[in-house]
């Protein structure tokens, strides 16, 4: 098995956040599309660098959250408005009730929008993976530290061995090495 | 987007204090931070920790001996139904704001001093509000019976009323619970992660490798988990805004003179801020103490601002004190006049716990006072001085609140003494046991400070930032 690995990629290392900064925008610029980068924090305008968009995660949370009014709206008028009316201080219990379940209304949007932002979240970063290839790389557990890394997949269509390896040379990376699968 | 801001000349700036000092680099971050984890359990831990879990053990006890007997064991009479336990129920539960406004309203306020005290303050939040937790799961009596809370269709076809503020402080308390579960939850991976990476033993790599998720801090993540953090700023905003608002509503919906006012809303909030700082420093001056390598993390500047935070609030909350006492009088209502003139302040009618307002008074209003001075501010005796007195003048105001306003109501031969059984007050005692437990443990098995985010602000993370030379890696 040792002998015959697919190849995962090409990963190289960078000295700093705007090493790798400068690098991405050429990686980008080079037309590949599946390549990462991997940094310890969030670099401001590495989305930009490497020609991501926005994230999109608000519309699943927008979505949720509007699940959770109506959710709140039929938990509290179904119960008091059809099968258990309750007259409390003689306080209507129909429609007119309405402002005093909005306490209950906003929790509920809150509490599903804060559930769809956590699971979406994990969905859309294809989380919890314990397994990836680029854990194969022994550098690579300083990500977590102070490593700035730049990771070209070999499913890329420009992908090539030592054209890919020569880039990442050229635009400042260090220690380019072979992962594999 | 962004970055035609960058582009305009701007005049000379003036330099801003460093957040981190003596210019951290990142990997001196992750190794100060995660050696507090790593290392071996020092002495003081097992010192603080033992007597620690033994005051939890007797709440515990105190607890199961309340729920066997009834809560006959308590202090409480018919006259005085709510005390101690509401009392500490709302303390507890203030103290969970000071964390949730450190990293969810100073997040969209772009404060980034924020981020070495922000993992510590959540973490408060979340032990605070287990602590607040208990108090109203036990004093309904029938402990067993609490789920009818819940509006869960049952065989007697019973629902809860919706309109009662106690049901919408079930709804308030355990989202907020949950929500801040998620929040501090979103914002350990990352560390978790370097955690797992910096692993020896494979307990410890496998255990938080499981929690890190598998995390690689990829560009294509990071992008997802900054909107994720945002919305869940975005969203713990209003929502602890709520919580303590929806707490107020317990009182201010009732009738009784004290508690029957609008202002309640905004001088709770306010009040919770104002406690819960006084809690995250109370314990992290003595964690600073305790790892003086994180002096550089947690700086001075961070001290002196959590104390103008303070004065601020303590002020506000002087404020609403004082408004209470004009509304009584403006309001020409002879019960709201009796409670807060003669009840509370005694005069004219010696109240039976005007000791309680006048030690409320001096803790909360006047000792924070001590905070403008700026020498004040970054001495830290001082401030864990003022600190304690607020701790204690915030449980009064919730005493004075809820047991000087029920004792002495509209009908004087209804009027009753109240004083707290022993079993009231090792329950007490106990949910500081399980609160500094919780706390200890957290120290000793997660990530004190937010590594991430503090590398976040040092300058070496601007991706516009040109380092000096240096000897490469």
């Amino acid at each position: 098995m040792a002998e015959y690995r697919k190849i995962y990629g090409l990963g190289a290392q960078f000295e700093s956040a705007a090493a790798l900064m400068k690098a991405a925008e050429k990686i980008r610029d080079a037309g590949f599309s599946k390549w990462d980068v991997h940094t310890p924090f969030p670099v401001h305008g590495m989305d930009k660098a490497m020609g991501l968009g926005k994230s999109w995660l608000s519309t699943p949370v927008l979505i949720g959250g509007a699940i959770g009014t109506l959710t709140a709206t039929l938990l509290t008028f179904i119960p008091s408005w059809g099968i258990y009316p309750m007259i409390v201080h003689g306080k209507p219990f129909n429609w007119a009730t309405l402002p005093a379940f909005f306490p209950i209304m906003f929790e509920l949007t809150v509490l599903f929008s804060a559930f769809t932002t956590v699971f979406a979240l994990l969905i859309m970063n294809q989380l919890p993976k314990w397994y990836h290839p680029v854990f194969n790389w022994e550098r690579f557990s300083r990500v977590t530290d102070d490593g700035f890394f730049i990771v070209v997949e070999a499913r890329d269509a420009k992908f090539s061995e030592t054209k890919t390896r020569a880039l990442l040379e050229e635009v400042g990376g260090s220690h380019v090495t072979l992962i594999h699968d | 987007m962004a970055e035609s801001a960058v582009t305009l000349t701007t005049p000379k700036e003036l330099e801003r204090v460093p957040l981190v000092t003596n210019d951290r680099k990142h990997t001196w971050i992750t190794d100060k931070v995660s050696s507090i984890v790593e290392e071996r359990t020092p002495l003081w831990w097992w010192v603080a920790f033992l007597p620690c879990s033994l005051i939890a053990l007797i709440g515990l006890f105190c607890i199961g001996y309340q729920i066997s007997n009834g809560v006959g064991v308590w202090g409480e009479n018919k006259t005085v139904g709510w005390a101690w336990d509401i009392t500490n129920f709302v303390f507890w539960i203030g103290i969970g704001h000071a964390g949730t406004l450190i990293s969810a309203i100073l997040f969209l306020t772009r404060q980034k001093w924020r981020t070495s005290i922000n993992r510590a303050a959540e973490a408060m939040t979340l032990f605070a509000v287990v602590c607040a937790g208990i108090f109203p799961g036990i004093h309904v009596g029938r402990v067993w019976m609490a789920w009818f809370l819940a509006p869960i269709p049952n065989a007697n076809g019973i629902w809860p009323n919706f309109r009662s503020p106690l049901l919408w402080d079930v709804f308030a308390v355990s989202t907020y619970f949950t929500v801040s579960v998620l929040f501090w939850y979103t914002g350990l991976v990352p560390d978790l992660a370097t955690l797992r990476d910096r692993a020896k033993s494979r307990v410890a790599k496998y255990l938080y490798g499981i929690f890190a998720l598998g995390w690689r801090g990829s560009n294509r993540q990071w992008r997802h988990y900054e909107m994720a953090y945002l919305l869940l700023a975005g969203l713990s905003t209003p929502l602890v805004l709520s919580v303590h608002s929806v707490v107020s509503f317990d009182f201010a919906t009732s009738i009784v003179p004290g508690w029957h006012t609008t202002i309640f809303p905004p001088y709770f909030v306010a009040g919770a801020i104002f406690g819960g700082f006084a809690m995250v420093l109370t314990i992290l001056l003595p964690a600073r103490l305790l790892y003086p390598q994180l002096d550089d993390l947690v700086t001075r500047q961070h001290v002196d601002k959590m104390s103008k935070i303070i004065l601020l609030t303590g002020t506000i909350v002087g404020y609403a004190y004082l408004t209470e006492l004009f509304m009584a009088y403006y309001s020409g209502n002879p019960f709201e006049k009796f409670t807060f003139f003669s009840a509370r302040m005694g005069i004219d009618n010696p109240g039976w716990y005007a000791w309680a307002y006048y030690v409320m008074m001096f803790c909360n209003v006047i000792s924070p006072q001590l905070f403008w001075i700026k020498s004040m501010r970054t001495n830290y005796i001082a401030v864990m001085t003022v600190c304690m007195f607020v701790n204690v003048g915030m449980w009064f105001e919730r005493f004075v609140i809820i047991v000087t306003s029920l004792a002495q109501d509209f009908l004087p031969s209804s009027w009753r003494h109240y004083s707290p059984s022993w079993v009231e007050i090792w329950t007490f005692v106990g949910t500081f046991g399980i609160f500094l437990s919780l706390f200890l443990l957290f120290m000793r098995f997660l990530p004190m400070i937010c590594m991430f985010e503090v590398k976040l602000v040092t300058p070496e993370a601007d991706p516009h930032h040109e380092p000096k030379k240096e000897g490469q890696h």
